[in-house]
């Protein structure tokens, strides 16, 4: 019989526990991303279907209308952030098979706030989605951009923003879904029209009106934006191509500037973890 | 001051009520038995206690806190073992505790020490880094305890701990409740509805319908029924009860496929019966009080008739409310 038992006297919570739980929800969302290939390669194939065999077909039909730009280095920054996305989703979407599981009781009934746990995952997911991104900006040279490292590093910043609230969006959805083939439908609904009118696939000048509306309402414009941005700005372009390919967002006459883009976007995020750390009070 | 102290705790879901006001206390050390069949309302009432659903009406209080109102005062103090599994099977064994032990905010410097005390008890540390979806169910059901013990709390609530599990792995579970209450300074709050495991309790609750039909020691409990039980097989169970009644004055019922009824010395009795019955009987076995017999003369019905949803008989119930 042992004797000597170890004897752990609980602290009373508070901020550094809340953090502990946030790093550790956080720790075992990489370590679930890491230990499972088959979802690493998956994510990783479509964009890179989309940008070598979508972005090579369509290249060399639009090759005389855009000269000295290849067609799929227009496409290379829509197909970050469509990564980041699929991937922040997909991490959001493992809250619904926690639940299926059980293991988010294990979560709910451990003595920590929401928030913390919520955050965590967020936190977890738009990490895990940057890193799956870092694999797709590896290939920057293979499109012909430049390995600067501003670049690069400007690049890592915007994908981390647009993850984090992907991933949150995920979260709030996924808050209250009791199985997964529901949360992957209505993810599926969601996503694909915003990835459509988010300039990630096609550039969003010259649209009729309706679309260029539907554009500006869209948040992930404001995600993807950012990243166009910066690579074209790391090209020598003829302006008249980066007019067409690269115009910008404007409400009106107002051309929206990058930094009050990624504010929108982060603020959203921030909006969509206070509704899922709410959801998840709620459900409690 | 009480482990766990329940006042009038009601649960209601829509018009259905699954906890009808119970009241009981839980000494600190002692391991607490809550029996019943399935749908009595056992799970209901361990989850209002581990603040997982939110009573309707009355109070609970668990190592001291209210479990309405210092919710978290109450999970820092509880270890739970759910019925389901709870663990992520894509982590290891011991990424599962680290996890767990990070959530609860265990002090850096005893996380791992503990850990291993913890896996060692329930002898699976040499699997310490093996995944989990690799484990058969009773190593899970090992690990779970492990874990809702590893944050050292005052209460540890076990959802039918052993369901589901084969005889061997449930006597090794039994084997760790009966070293913890040694070892460790805590009290046992289980929910069975094996009769064989209630009697390893200090104190049991009888628990039918949303109601505490009796609380006590499962010695108290048997010597409070006091007769044999004696169960036959008949051709005929219908004349087999009439005559029953008619000759000897026994009121008996048809339970688990035999007639059965209770007298205080069933091995007399059986020679009368077969001289005066005047019914062929197959065959007849006489036992003396078990938890079944308790169950069932407060209940009225045995638990397995319970959980087949056959209801008691009369006369049983009617004993039970002398």
């Amino acid at each position: 019989m042992a004797t000597d038992v170890v004897s752990v006297r609980m602290p009373a919570g508070g901020v550094r526990h809340d953090l502990r739980a946030v790093k550790v929800v956080l720790h075992r969302e990489m370590l679930r991303f890491l230990s499972d290939r088959a979802r690493m390669l998956s994510m990783l194939l479509q964009p890179v279907l989309w940008l070598f065999v979508m972005g090579t077909g369509l290249g060399s039909l639009v090759q005389g209308s855009i000269p000295g730009v290849d067609f799929r280095t227009f496409m290379y920054p829509g197909m970050i952030s469509m990564t980041v996305i699929m991937t922040g989703m997909f991490s959001a979407g493992s809250i619904v098979w926690d639940r299926e599981f059980g293991f988010m009781r294990e979560m709910l009934v451990a003595p920590v706030s929401r928030g913390a746990i919520v955050a965590g995952k967020c936190l977890g997911g738009a990490i895990v989605a940057t890193g799956q991104g870092v694999i797709i900006l590896a290939m920057a040279g293979l499109v012909g951009v430049p390995y600067s490292p501003g670049l690069m590093l400007t690049l890592l910043v915007e994908m981390f923003v647009a993850a984090f609230t992907i991933t949150a969006f995920g979260v709030l959805l996924a808050a209250r879904m009791k199985n997964m083939q529901t949360f992957f439908g209505l993810m599926q609904m969601a996503i694909m029209p915003m990835m459509f009118l988010s300039g990630a696939m096609f550039p969003l000048a010259n649209l009729p009106s309706w679309l260029h509306v539907l554009t500006t309402v869209n948040p992930l414009t404001y995600a993807v934006d950012p990243m166009r941005q910066a690579v074209f700005s790391h090209l020598s372009v003829p302006p008249e191509v980066n007019a067409t390919l690269n115009p910008g967002v404007s409400w009106g006459s107002w051309q929206v500037p990058v930094p009050f883009e990624l504010g929108m976007v982060a603020a959203l995020g921030l909006l969509l973890l206070g509704a899922a750390v709410a959801q998840f009070k709620k459900a409690d | 001051m009480s482990a766990v102290s329940v006042r009038g705790l009601r649960k209601t879901y829509g018009k259905v009520e699954a906890v009808k006001g119970i009241d009981f206390e839980v000494e600190p050390g002692e391991v607490f038995g809550f029996l019943g069949p399935n749908g009595a309302g056992k799970t209901t009432t361990i989850s209002m206690l581990c603040t997982l659903a939110e009573p309707t009406g009355g109070s609970a209080a668990v190592a001291g806190h209210d479990v309405v109102r210092q919710r978290d005062d109450v999970r820092r103090n509880i270890g739970l073992v759910f019925q389901d599994p709870t663990l992520d099977s894509y982590l290891s064994a011991e990424q599962n505790l680290r996890f767990h032990a990070e959530l609860y905010g265990v002090p850096r410097a005893a996380v791992a020490p503990r850990i291993r005390q913890v896996m060692e008890m329930v002898a699976l540390w040499d699997r310490k880094d093996a995944k989990v979806m690799t484990f058969s169910g009773g190593m899970k059901r090992r690990l779970e305890i492990a874990r809702g013990l590893l944050h050292s709390p005052r209460v540890l609530f076990l959802d039918e701990p052993t369901v589901g599990l084969d005889p061997q792995t449930r006597a090794a579970i039994w084997g760790y409740i009966n070293k913890l209450r040694l070892s460790e300074d805590i009290t046992i709050f289980m929910t069975t509805h094996y009769m064989d495991e209630a009697e390893y309790c200090d104190r049991i609750a009888i628990i039918d319908h949303g109601e505490i039909v009796v609380i006590d020691s499962p010695e108290a409990l048997k010597a409070s029924v006091g007769k044999d039980r004696v169960q036959i097989q008949t051709g005929d169970d219908a004349a087999a009860i009439a005559a029953l009644r008619e000759r000897f004055g026994l009121e008996a019922a048809v339970h688990e496929g035999a007639v059965t009824f209770a007298v205080a010395s069933g091995e007399e009795f059986v020679p009368r019966l077969f001289a005066e019955l005047g019914l062929p009987i197959k065959s007849v076995s006489v036992s003396r009080p078990s938890l079944d017999d308790v169950f069932m003369s407060y209940t009225g019905s045995t638990i397995r008739d319970a959980e087949s949803g056959a209801d008691g008989n009369a006369w049983m119930r009617a004993m039970a409310r002398r």
